[in-house]
Formats: structure tokens, C-alpha cells, sequence
């Protein structure tokens, strides 16, 4: 056994983990990846970040509160909004004064453009709001990131897969973590633990996920008796490219591209008469399977097109020039002259692991924080996303409370946070047994086949439109699939970079949050934002306007408790654009 | 249909030396070669390992020597890939295991070029001002997503292993030409050493390799000329 001892170690190395551990410079500090940094999947992000600069046009942070706060259908804790759109400026200059590279205005400040849900006056139209760099924003984004943390000379633990959470009497004590070219676990003792790991977008089939968002770090946080929040409300993106699932950002429609069903209709003027194809990604996801549903699929079938034809090719290769590559690798299609074949794809986590608005990780209903345990990104549900997270924010969420989360370690390092002993038994002893359960086996089918079944299962029972009856059968069927992953067997029963035992394990957090989410969406009885029961088509404000937090008992039972939203500046209304 | 994929395979708990293994894999045309070494992983022997992510050409995890030429496995598609596909780790660098090298002394030297804006001046309280085309002059060497298939193409790097390589001299180029950086000095003396920038002979298959697009000779050129103008 390996044990390393920080102040502060954080678990993830996308946006959230990057900016905290910037913040944490000057403390003995330690980022650990299972990825190398510059692979996090906060590289992929396209289209822009959201900030009120008003250099296009007139902008107040109050007007970006409403539209996140209406956007995730009411149930955003406001506060943690308020806090976010008001932090939004200084985080955008903070990424220019560290040399993002900005597209600009022809006077040179950043340019901005419209993104799906981002309005003026409350409402009223679309507004400029998205600060860009092509269609590459995230890539930039990660990029500066890790450029800060080379010059403050940040200690990265690359290719190490955090596998469990060490928990000693409710409070946070560090993380085992297994390193892939060794195979050897090492155990890392810290005073504050920060869980920035990302999404867990794998438990469906067609996603624009990458293949490290497995979830380790959520499923151990719930495996260790914390509660997850929201976990029903997850974002289908409606531009995935058809069956591959990768993203063509909702910046296309920013700039002008729209939908056409097989009648070459543009069907959001019919859903969304005031934003059209601007409207949020739950409400166009839905209307999208509707056209299908109602047989204006292209050909019948179950995609639509978006059309980029009148955007012509210098808005594309100047503004949107990696989409227009997708397209043409993927799809061998060139987007300035046909209509481009997509689908909804699963894109984003609202739920997850329940914090502070100092990321501080809650054990409760009542808010009671885990000393020393933070999460902030999509791992985390502080919440500001609410029931559908509008296009931008994710890249604003992981600046603002990955920034407040390593504040706040900062403070609690200083103010004394002592790391509770390790004592009574081997802290890696859990995830040994599991890693040699595994290694032992020699007969059973491969994990990749569960893992498929799985994607496949929630993707049909657990996708845009639920029922309580295909959400039974999908408990049914999860019941079957944890069944068969004791059983599953791996080839490699080697020590060295052994990928194949690291996905067996990944396949054990993709079941556990499965589990959560089918769950989560079975007890909310109503419609809101991304969760759409159509047994109960209508949000229900009198029942449902609140969040539920799910906990796995020892058992294996689920307990669900409620946490009242936060409600400040706006009341619930009717959402319609 | 079944493509033939020929692997390199190295197991270094087992092998004493690299061999080759043949599968027949059924994927479609329009497949990607990722996707067929997944099924290779997955179905028929999952101690093959290789590194991957984003699977669409942003995450850079994937680059291999796919057919003699360094591509990211996920931005290649079968049907453009011939009737027998064969994938090698990238060159010049220590194999740990099949496909996957080790990728330490490649970041080593990204890092040591200093790659993150340097400034004497204090930042204003909104944005610096960057003119379009102030802008534009970096724009191509911010693309890079550090994916090493520039530098394991290039028959200096493979030769000698203290150059500093082509990913290196693009992300300092990409700092050079920002008009908000004041790095410039420091970074041009550090490319100007024996490891540094003069050990390109440009031979372009840095250029050719780069699944960005980058223009990587072109930005080396151009860091030739900055270091060449400060010495007059």
C-alpha cells in the first residue's frame, strides 16, 4: 500500500478540479486524473460561455438569472443561481487575463453570440450573451486552465482512477485510487477532497459523452451513504449527430441554423413561437421525437435534419469550423450544402452529488455539510441547473463553484481541518477486494456485453419520454444486468495497464447510477425540464417543487428524503417561449 | 463485412520483444478504426490496451500509427482506411503496453517552453483589447490538442530525443504571436538552444500528421524568423 498525504487533493482534472486547484496553489495540493489533463471532456464544449459583458448588445445579470432560473423550470435554487450570474463577469475577464484566446469585436472586446434559452428583458427575444472562440470554447477554456496550473506549478497524478471515497465518522479523511500503468493502489490522505470528476453521460447508447465518464466518483460518494440530488433529470441534446451521438453545438442555431422535418418544415415555430429553434435543449429534444412520433421523421425514420445551407460556407468555417468537420468526417456530408441527419443525444447530468453554494458536499435534507468533502461540476447539484441546464452554463458552473469550492477548501485547510485518522483497517481494503474478485474469475461473458445491454435499456425505458411502466421494466432489467455483472470475467489479469479490469470497474458506477436515475425518475410523478413522465405530462408545483434526494441503504433499498428549492427573486410561472 | 486489423502487440509482463496479431473485425465502411479496435477490446481479447476518450478528434488521447501515418484512431474511418488496417504505437516514444507509450517526457517538454501568457503590465478590470487581426495571427496554433502525432512523425524527434519537438514550438508559437503576451524574449531563448526550434529540417510531416489542420512547419518558420529578428 501507497499513501500519500495533502492538504488537498481533487479528484478530476476538467474545468471544476483545474480552477480549484488554482485557487489552492500555494497549499500542498494534489490533482488526480484518470485521463492526462488536457484529455478532460470539458475540452469538448463548443459553443460559448455565458456572461452579461453587454458588448453586442444591452445585458444585466439579473436577465441571465431569469433565463437559467425559467430555463431549469423553477426548480434552480436561486440563490446558487444569483450567485453564478452575478460571479459571471469577473470569471470571463479572469479567463481573458489568463490569455483565452477570445473571438472579438471589430474594436477589439470579446464577442458574443446567441444560445438556446439566453434572453433579453426577461424574456422577451434572444440575446448575445455567449462569449466564443469559434466553436472550440472548451478546448480553450481547458487549455488555459492547465496553462495556469503549469505556471503555478500544480502536482498532477495522471492516469490514476479514483475508485472510493475514505469516510470515518461522517467526515471526509481522502481517496483510493488505483494507477493504471502500475496497477498498484494508492491510498491519499487529505484534509479537504474535492469531486470534480464529470458526467457519467455512458449509461445511455447514443451520447456525446466521452468514454471516461463512467461516474466512479459520484457511485462511491453513494456507496459510501451520501445522497444524490435530481438524479431523474438528465439532458438529452437535441443536435447529436445521427446514431453517433456527437455533439453539433447549439451555437449552429445561434447563428442561424434551424430544424426541418421530413416535410421540410421548420416545426419550432409551431412548439416555440417566440425563440423557434432557440428554445431550451429539453423542449426541443421533446418536440424533436414528436415530429417523429407523428411520422415527420426524414423518411419516416427517427431523425430530423438541421440545415445550415443559408449560413454559406464563411460563417461556417470561420464560426462553427469543427461542426462543419464532424460532418464531413462522420457523416461525409458537406453542411453548407445538405441538411444535416441528427437525434437527441444524452448530454448532461443536472443531478448529482448535493452541495453548498461553497460546494460543500451535504449529507441531508437539512444541508448538514461532510467536513472536508466538496464537489462542484456536473458531479456535483448545488443546484443551478434545476430540472434542464441551459446551453453555456456547464462551462459557467465549473468556473464559479470550482473558483467558491477551492476558496473554501483554502479557508478550511487554514482554519485547522485535520484529516480524521485512518484507523481499524486498511483503507484500500474495499477496492482491493473488488479489483481481486475480478482478477480471479476465468469463465463468464465479457463486461462490454452487460455494458451494451444497459446502454441499450436506458436509452429505450429511460430516455426523453418515461412511463411508469417501461421505468418498472427498466428496475427489472438493471435487477438482471447486476446479476450478470457478477458473473462478468475479464481477459487481462495483468498488472500493467490493464484497461480492461479498469472498464469491468467502470461498469460497477454505470449500474449504481443507473440504479439512482431509474429510480429518481419513478418517484417524481410529474413533467418538469428534462424529465418528461408522460403519465403525468404536467409539472406539478403544489407536490413536486422540490428536490429529492435518493440514498442507498445498506441493504441495497433506496430511501428518498426532499429538499425545498430555493425560491428569491422569481416565482414559479407557466414556461412557455 | 469483416475488415482485417493488424495490431502491434506488446505485453511487457509477458513479451520480450513486439509482435503482430490479426483479427477480423465486422464493422461498417463508416465505422471508425477506434471503433474496431473497441470491438477487437471487447469481444475478442480484452487485454489489447490503448488509450481513448472523446472518440471524435478533440480529447487527443488516440493517436497511433494507423497504415504507416499518424492519425487519431477515432478521426479514421474503415472505408478510407484500405482492406487490411494495421495500427502501431507512435514512434519515438517508450511503449508501456500495445498502443499506449509513455506520454511524460512529450508534456515535459510542452511545459518547458512556458506555455501560459506572460504579462509585466497589470490586467485592466474588463478584457485587454485584441483586434480581429491581432487575433487572427495565433488563431491556427491555439487548435492544438497535445496529441503528440506531430512530434512522433518527425525523423529529428525519432533521432534525437532532446528536441523539443513540433507540439512544443506550436504552443510557444502560440504565445509568441499573441499581442497580449510578453513571454516572447524568454520563450525565443529557450527555442533558440541546441534542443530547440534550429533542429528542423523541415521535412513537413509534422504538417501532414497534424489532425488539426495546423500548420505546424509554418508556425516552426515563424518561430525561426522571431529568434533570427532578435539577434539582429
Amino acid at each position: 500500500m501507497i499513501t500519500h498525504t495533502y492538504d488537498a487533493v481533487i479528484v478530476g482534472a476538467g474545468g471544476a478540479g483545474l480552477r480549484a486547484a488554482i485557487e489552492l496553489a500555494g497549499h500542498k495540493v494534489a490533482v488526480i486524473t484518470k485521463l492526462y489533463p488536457t484529455r478532460s471532456h470539458t475540452g469538448t464544449a463548443q459553443g460559448g460561455i455565458a456572461a452579461p459583458l453587454g458588448n453586442m448588445e444591452e445585458d444585466h445579470w439579473e436577465w441571465y438569472m431569469f433565463d437559467t432560473v425559467k430555463g431549469g423550470d423553477y426548480l434552480v435554487d436561486q440563490d446558487a443561481a444569483e450567485i453564478m450570474c452575478r460571479e459571471s463577469v469577473e470569471i470571463v475577464y479572469e479567463l481573458e487575463h489568463w490569455g483565452l484566446p477570445f473571438d472579438r469585436t471589430p474594436d477589439g472586446k470579446i464577442a458574443q453570440r446567441r444560445f438556446g434559452g439566453h434572453t433579453h428583458h426577461f424574456g422577451q427575444g434572444p440575446v448575445m450573451r455567449a462569449c466564443h472562440s469559434a466553436d472550440r470554447t472548451g478546448h480553450m477554456i481547458l487549455q488555459t486552465l492547465y496553462q495556469q496550473c503549469i505556471k503555478h506549478d500544480v502536482t498532477f497524478f495522471n492516469e490514476f482512477q479514483v475508485l472510493d471515497l475514505l469516510v470515518e465518522d461522517g467526515a471526509c479523511a481522502g481517496v483510493v485510487a488505483y494507477h493504471i500503468d502500475s496497477g498498484e493502489l494508492h491510498t491519499f490522505h487529505a484534509k479537504a477532497v474535492l469531486l470534480a470528476v464529470g458526467g457519467f453521460g455512458r449509461i445511455y447508447k447514443v451520447t456525446s459523452n466521452a468514454h471516461a465518464l463512467t461516474g466512479e466518483g459520484v457511485a462511491a460518494a453513494w456507496r459510501r451513504g451520501l445522497p444524490l440530488m435530481d438524479m431523474e433529470f438528465f439532458q438529452f441534446h437535441p443536435t447529436g449527430i445521427y446514431r453517433l451521438g456527437i455533439l453539433l453545438s447549439e451555437a449552429a442555431r445561434g447563428e442561424g441554423a434551424v430544424f426541418l422535418n421530413d416535410r421540410g418544415e421548420r416545426f419550432m415555430e409551431r412548439y416555440s413561437p417566440t425563440l423557434k429553434d432557440l428554445a431550451p435543449r429539453d423542449i426541443c429534444s421533446r418536440c424533436i421525437y414528436q415530429e417523429i412520433r407523428e411520422g415527420r421523421g426524414i423518411g419516416g425514420k427517427d431523425y430530423v435534419y438541421l440545415d445550415f445551407r443559408h449560413l454559406g460556407h464563411e460563417v461556417l468555417e470561420k464560426k462553427l469550423p469543427d461542426i462543419t468537420e464532424f460532418v464531413r468526417v462522420y457523416q461525409g456530408l458537406d453542411p453548407a450544402r445538405e441538411p444535416v441527419p441528427i437525434q437527441p443525444t444524452a448530454h448532461y447530468a443536472m443531478g448529482g452529488v448535493p452541495t453548498t453554494v461553497d460546494a460543500e458536499v451535504i449529507a441531508d435534507e437539512r444541508n448538514t455539510p461532510v467536513p472536508g468533502l466538496y464537489a462542484a461540476g456536473e458531479c456535483a447539484c448545488v443546484s443551478v441547473h434545476g430540472a434542464n441546464r441551459l446551453g453555456t452554463n456547464s462551462l459557467m458552473d465549473i468556473l464559479v463553484f470550482g473558483r467558491r469550492a477551492g476558496r473554501h477548501m483554502a479557508r478550511f485547510i487554514a482554519a485547522g481541518g485535520r484529516a480524521p485518522a485512518l484507523v481499524g483497517h486498511n483503507p484500500d481494503s474495499d477496492v482491493r477486494e473488488r479489483i481481486e474478485r475480478l482478477l480471479a474469475r476465468t469463465a463468464g461473458e465479457p463486461a462490454a456485453a452487460v455494458r451494451a445491454d444497459l446502454q441499450a435499456m436506458m436509452m429505450e425505458k429511460v430516455g426523453v419520454f418515461r412511463t411508469a411502466r417501461g421505468l418498472e421494466e427498466a428496475a427489472a432489467e438493471l435487477r438482471a444486468l447486476r446479476e450478470r455483472y457478477a458473473r462478468v470475467k475479464i481477459d487481462d489479469h495483468g498488472r500493467r495497464f490493464n484497461t480492461d479490469l479498469l472498464e469491468a470497474l467502470e461498469l460497477g458506477a454505470l449500474l449504481d447510477l443507473a440504479d439512482a436515475t431509474i429510480a429518481s425518475c419513478l418517484h417524481r410523478t410529474e413533467s418538469r425540464g428534462g424529465h418528461f413522465r408522460e403519465d403525468y405530462p404536467t409539472r406539478d408545483d403544489a407536490n413536486w417543487l422540490k428536490h429529492a434526494l435518493i440514498y442507498r441503504r445498506e441493504d441495497g433499498r433506496h430511501e428518498f428524503r426532499h429538499k425545498p428549492v430555493v425560491i428569491t427573486r422569481f416565482q414559479p410561472q407557466e414556461r412557455t417561449y | 463485412m469483416a475488415t482485417r486489423f493488424r495490431v502491434k502487440r506488446f505485453n511487457p509482463e509477458r513479451d520480450q520483444a513486439p509482435h503482430w496479431e490479426t483479427y477480423d473485425v465486422p464493422v461498417e465502411p463508416t465505422d471508425r478504426v477506434l471503433d474496431g479496435l473497441h470491438y477487437i477490446k471487447w469481444y475478442l481479447d480484452g487485454t489489447l490496451a490503448l488509450r481513448r476518450s472523446c472518440a471524435h478528434g478533440i480529447c487527443g488521447s488516440d493517436a497511433m500509427l494507423i497504415n504507416g501515418r499518424n492519425q487519431l484512431a477515432c478521426k479514421v474511418l474503415v472505408r478510407d482506411a484500405g482492406e487490411v488496417i494495421s495500427v502501431e504505437p507512435i514512434r519515438g516514444m517508450r511503449v508501456i503496453k500495445d498502443l499506449v507509450v509513455d506520454m511524460e517526457p512529450f508534456f515535459e517538454k510542452y511545459r518547458s517552453v512556458r506555455p501560459y501568457l506572460i504579462t509585466e503590465h497589470p490586467a485592466p478590470e474588463r478584457e485587454r483589447l485584441q483586434s480581429p487581426a491581432d487575433r487572427e495571427r495565433y488563431d491556427d496554433t491555439t487548435k492544438c490538442i497535445l496529441c503528440a502525432c506531430c512530434t512522433t512523425a518527425c525523423p529529428i524527434y525519432w533521432a534525437d530525443g532532446e528536441y523539443v519537438g513540433p507540439a512544443a514550438i506550436v504552443a510557444a508559437h502560440r504565445f509568441i504571436f499573441d499581442s497580449r503576451d510578453e513571454g516572447a524574449a524568454e520563450r525565443l531563448e529557450i527555442l533558440a538552444e541546441r534542443s530547440g526550434v534550429f533542429r528542423c529540417r523541415t521535412t513537413f510531416n509534422c504538417t501532414d500528421a497534424c489532425p488539426r489542420g495546423i500548420d505546424v512547419t509554418r508556425a516552426i518558420q515563424d518561430v525561426k524568423r522571431g529568434i533570427l529578428g532578435t539577434r539582429l
